[in-house]
C-alpha cells in the first residue's frame, strides 16, 4: 500500500463534514434527513385533502387548508399562538427522542406530563409570597421530578425485570390519569367552590411570563406567548449537548444501537436505560409543568390534551434530533393553532389534524413507502427503532 | 470453595434467578400486607352466592379466617418460589395468587354482608373478552413474527364500525363490518411492516393513533349529530346454551353469555388445534422461529406473514365489535380504553399460546370486575384507586414474568429475502 493510492481517494473526501454531517453524525443521507420528512409532510396534507371531499365535497379543501395555513403563520398572533402550543410539544417531542436513542420506546410521555404538571400546581399554589425568581423555578423543577418519578417506575422495570416500555408506560398513563383526579379532589389542591376535580389557580408568582407584549405591534397585550418556550429551546440545546457531547450520551446511544455490544465495552447498560427514563420521564414533566404554569395556570383532567401521543410523530419526524424535534414541534403547532381557526371558519373538523399527523408519521415510518411513491433514491434507512419483547 | 457443581440440576440464569427472588420476596410481601390489612381487626362473616336464587348454594365463611388462610398460602408460595421456583407453572401460581388475593380482598370489603360471586364471575368472563380477542389477534400475528402493537385500534375500528353498521344494517352486518375494519387495519399494519420493513411496534402505535384520530373524527362530525340514525345499534342479548346452561355455577358463568362469549371459545379451541395439530400451524410456527429455514423448504414467508396478520386483524375487529354490540351499545370516543394494550400483556403472560391467552384475559377481566364490585360495596377506597386495579395488575404480571417467556425466536425481525 503506497501513499499514491490512498490520496486521489482522500481528495474526493469533503475535509470539513457539512452541515448535514454535523447535524446527523451517523452518515445519514440528505434524503432521508430532509426530503423523506418533507415529502412525508405534503404526502399527509394530500390524503388529508382526501378526506376533506370525502367528508364535506371538492369545494372545501381550499378554503380549509387555507385557513390552516393563515390561522398559524400569517400574523403577530398566530405565529404566537404557534409557538405558544409547540413549546409542549417540544418537551414531549425530546422525551420520545430520548428514548429512541436508545431503542427505547416511551409511549408514557401523556401521563409523564399529566404528574409533571400536577405537581407543578401542586408548588405554584403553594408558598405564597415567595419571589417569582425562586417560586417559578422551582415550580419547573417540581413538574420535572414529578415526570422523573413517572419515568423511573418504567426504566426501573425494564431495567430489572424486562417489563416492556411499550407496555408499563400506556399502563401508567392510565394510572396518572385516575391519580389526577384524585389529588384534584384533595381541599388543599381543588378549587374552592368547586366539586369537579380541578385545581386552584397557579400564583403568579409560579406563572410563566409572557414574552411578546413589549412589541410595537397593535394588540401586543394579547400575545400569549410564554418563557416556556424560550425554557423549550434551552432545554432542546441541553439534550442535544447530552446526546453528541457527553460521555452518558454516547453510552444511550450505544446501548441504542447494540446493548450486549455496550456492554461487553464496560457500560453499565441497566443503569443507562433507567437514566433513559427518568430524563424522558423529566422532560415530559416539564413539558406538562409548561402548560399548567404557562397558558392553562390550573390542571383539570385531560389537560394535557394528546401532546404525550403527539410526540411520538415529532421524535420521528424530527429524526430523534433535538433540533429536528424543535422544527417538528413548530410545525405541529402550526397544525393545531391552524386546524382550530379551520374548524371555526369552515365545517372540517378539528380531527382532521389528528388524522394529517398520524399520516406524517406513517409516511415518516416509512421511508421506503415515501422512496417508492415518489421515486427517491437514497441511502440506507436506520433500521429498527425500538425492540422486541424479549431482553 | 463449592468445588461441586450440581451438573444434573438445570442450571437458571442469572436474571431468571433474579427474577424469581424479586417474585418471591413479592409473594411474602403480599403475605404479610394480606395479613396487616385484610386479617386484623376484620370482623364478621362474608357470605359468597353461588346461586342464582338466593340461599341457594352460599357458602359462609369468616373474613378473618379466610385472610390468614390466603396470608399463609402466599408465605408458602414465596418460601417456595426462593427455595426451588416453579419452573413453567410459574405464571399458573401467580395467576392463581393473583385469584386468591382478591378473593381475600373481597372478603375484607364484604365482611358482614353478603355478595353475589356467581355474577361477578359471570362479569369476569364478559368483561376478558375483549381482552382476549386482543390477545388471540396477537397469537395470530406474532407466531409468524410479526408483533402485533396496533391490537387497540384495530379494536377501536371495530367498535366504531360494529356501532354504524349495525345500526344501518343490523347486528350480524354490523359485526362483520367489525371484523373487516379491523382487517383492512391489520393489512394496513402488514404492508407496513412486511413490505416497506417499518419498525413494527411503531407501525403499530401508528395504527392506533389513525384509528383513534379517525374514529375520533368520524364520529365528531357524523355521529354527534345523527345520534339515533347511526349511532344505536342495540346489545345483543345472553342466550342460554340448553344443557350446559344447567350445569350448576360453571353453567350460569360460561354459558348464559352473548355471542361474542361463545365465539371466543370455538376461536381458542381453533386457534389451538389449527396452530399445533394441522400442516398451517407447523409452517405458520415455522415462519415465525426461523423464517429462512421455512423458505428454504418452500413456504411463502410473505404470504404466510400477511394471511396470519389480517386473520389477526379479523379477530381483534371482531372483538372490537364487542364494545359497542355487545356491552354499551353506543360508540363513545377512545372507549377502548387500553384494552389493546392489555391484550397484548395477556398474550405474553399466556405465552403466545390461545389457551394461556385465555387464561390471562380472565385474569384481567377479574380484576375489571372486582373493580366494579368494590365500587359497589363501598369500601371507602376512592373510586379512582379502583378503575386503578386492571392497569396495576397488568404492570405487576408484565414485569412478574416477562423474562420468564420466550416469544418466537424472529419476533419484531422484518424478513428479507435473499
Amino acid at each position: 500500500m503506497s501513499d499514491e493510492t490512498i490520496l486521489p481517494k482522500e481528495e474526493k473526501e469533503p475535509k470539513e463534514p457539512g452541515w448535514v454531517e454535523r447535524v446527523a453524525p451517523k452518515n445519514v443521507a440528505w434524503s432521508s434527513l430532509v426530503v423523506i420528512p418533507l415529502l412525508a409532510v405534503f404526502s399527509a396534507l394530500v390524503v388529508g385533502a382526501v378526506f376533506i371531499i370525502f367528508t364535506e365535497g371538492f369545494g372545501a379543501v381550499f378554503p380549509a387548508y387555507k385557513a390552516l395555513f393563515q390561522g398559524s403563520l400569517v400574523g403577530w398572533n398566530s405565529i404566537s399562538e404557534t409557538l405558544l402550543v409547540s413549546s409542549p410539544l417540544i418537551f414531549a417531542g425530546l422525551s420520545v427522542a430520548l428514548g429512541f436513542r436508545a431503542a427505547l420506546f416511551n409511549i408514557g410521555a401523556e401521563g409523564q406530563m399529566t404528574i409533571g404538571g400536577l405537581t407543578a400546581v401542586i408548588v405554584g399554589i403553594s408558598f405564597e409570597g415567595l419571589p417569582a425568581v425562586i417560586h417559578l423555578p422551582l415550580a419547573l423543577v417540581a413538574g420535572f421530578l414529578g415526570g422523573v418519578l413517572w419515568g423511573f417506575i418504567p426504566g426501573i422495570l425494564r431495567a430489572k425485570t424486562g417489563a416492556h416500555e411499550v407496555i408499563t408506560t400506556i399502563m401508567l398513563n392510565f394510572i396518572a390519569f385516575r391519580t389526577l383526579e384524585y389529588i384534584l379532589k384533595v381541599p388543599f389542591v381543588q378549587a374552592e367552590g368547586r366539586f369537579d376535580p380541578i385545581s386552584k389557580d397557579v400564583l403568579e408568582s409560579a406563572q410563566l411570563p409572557r414574552i411578546l407584549t413589549w412589541l410595537p405591534v397593535e394588540g401586543a397585550e394579547m400575545l400569549r406567548l410564554n418563557l416556556g418556550f424560550i425554557v423549550a429551546l434551552a432545554v432542546a440545546w441541553v439534550v442535544y449537548w447530552i446526546l453528541f457531547k457527553s460521555t452518558i450520551g454516547f453510552e444511550f446511544r450505544a446501548v441504542g444501537a447494540n446493548p450486549s455490544a455496550a456492554k461487553y465495552g464496560g457500560m453499565a447498560v441497566t443503569s443507562a436505560i433507567i437514566l433513559v427514563m427518568v430524563l424522558a420521564g423529566g422532560l415530559a414533566g416539564l413539558g406538562g409543568a409548561n402548560e399548567t404554569l404557562g397558558v392553562l395556570g390550573r390542571a383539570f383532567p385531560g389537560f394535557t390534551a394528546q401532546i404525550g401521543f403527539d410526540a411520538i410523530a415529532l421524535a420521528l419526524l424530527g429524526r430523534s434530533h433535538p433540533g429536528g424535534v424543535v422544527l417538528a414541534s413548530i410545525l405541529f403547532g402550526a397544525l393545531r393553532v391552524g386546524g382550530r381557526v379551520m374548524q371555526v371558519k369552515t365545517d372540517v373538523g378539528i380531527d382532521l389534524i389528528i388524522i394529517i399527523q398520524a399520516l406524517i408519521i406513517v409516511f415518516v415510518a416509512a421511508p421506503e413507502l415515501v422512496r417508492a411513491i415518489y421515486k427517491v433514491k437514497g441511502g440506507e434507512e436506520a433500521g429498527q427503532l425500538t425492540r422486541g419483547w424479549s431482553t | 470453595m463449592t468445588a461441586v457443581v450440581g451438573t444434573a440440576e438445570f442450571v437458571r440464569a442469572p436474571a431468571e434467578v433474579r427474577r424469581a427472588r424479586i417474585l418471591g420476596i413479592t409473594y411474602i410481601l403480599l403475605a404479610a400486607v394480606v395479613y396487616f390489612l385484610f386479617a386484623l381487626g376484620t370482623e364478621g362473616d362474608v357470605t359468597f352466592k353461588m346461586g342464582d336464587q338466593p340461599g341457594d348454594l352460599d357458602f359462609t365463611v369468616s373474613a378473618q379466617a379466610l385472610a390468614i388462610f390466603t396470608a399463609v398460602v402466599f408465605a408458602f408460595l414465596g418460601g417456595m418460589q426462593l427455595i426451588k421456583g416453579f419452573g413453567s407453572k410459574t405464571n399458573v401460581v401467580l395467576a392463581i395468587a393473583i385469584g386468591l388475593f382478591a378473593f381475600s380482598f373481597l372478603g375484607w370489603a364484604a365482611a358482614g354482608k353478603s355478595l353475589s360471586l356467581i355474577g361477578m364471575l359471570g362479569t369476569t368472563v364478559a368483561l376478558a373478552a375483549p381482552i382476549a380477542f386482543g390477545a388471540l389477534s396477537g397469537v395470530m400475528c406474532e407466531r409468524v413474527a410479526v408483533i402485533n402493537i396496533g391490537i387497540e385500534g384495530m379494536l377501536l375500528a371495530g367498535a366504531f364500525t360494529g356501532a354504524v353498521v349495525g345500526t344501518l344494517m343490523g347486528p350480524v352486518l354490523g359485526i362483520l363490518g367489525a371484523a373487516f375494519a379491523g382487517g383492512l387495519m391489520a393489512l394496513a399494519l402488514a404492508v407496513l411492516a412486511i413490505k416497506y420493513r417499518v419498525d413494527q411496534i411503531i407501525a403499530g402505535v401508528v395504527i392506533n393513533i389513525f384509528a383513534l384520530g379517525l374514529t375520533s373524527f368520524l364520529s365528531a362530525q357524523f355521529l354527534v349529530e345523527n345520534a339515533s340514525g347511526l349511532n344505536t345499534p342495540g346489545v345483543l342479548g345472553p342466550i342460554r346454551i340448553p344443557l350446559l346452561a344447567d350445569i350448576p355455577v360453571l353453567g350460569r358463568i360460561f354459558f348464559d353469555q352473548n355471542i361474542f362469549i361463545y365465539v371466543m371459545y370455538l376461536l381458542v379451541a381453533g386457534l389451538t388445534y389449527g396452530l399445533f395439530k394441522t400442516r398451517w400451524g407447523l409452517q405458520s410456527r415455522a415462519v415465525g422461529e426461523h423464517p429462512k429455514a421455512a423458505d428454504t423448504v418452500g413456504i411463502n414467508v410473505f404470504r404466510r406473514r400477511y394471511i396470519n396478520v389480517v386473520l389477526g386483524g379479523l379477530i381483534a375487529g371482531f372483538g372490537g365489535a364487542y364494545f359497542t354490540l355487545g356491552s354499551v351499545g353506543a360508540f363513545n370516543e377512545n372507549m377502548t380504553a387500553g384494552r389493546g394494550y392489555i391484550g397484548l400483556a395477556a398474550m405474553i403472560f399466556g405465552r403466545w399460546h390461545p389457551v394461556g391467552a385465555l387464561g390471562a384475559a380472565l385474569v384481567f377481566g377479574f380484576a375489571d370486575s372486582l373493580q366494579v364490585k368494590l365500587g359497589i360495596l363501598d369500601t371507602g377506597i376512592p373510586s379512582e384507586f379502583l378503575l386503578m386495579a386492571p392497569y396495576l395488575v397488568t404492570i405487576i404480571v408484565v414485569a412478574g414474568v416477562v423474562g420468564q417467556t420466550r416469544p418466537p425466536a424472529a419476533d419484531g425481525q422484518p424478513y428479507i429475502k435473499e
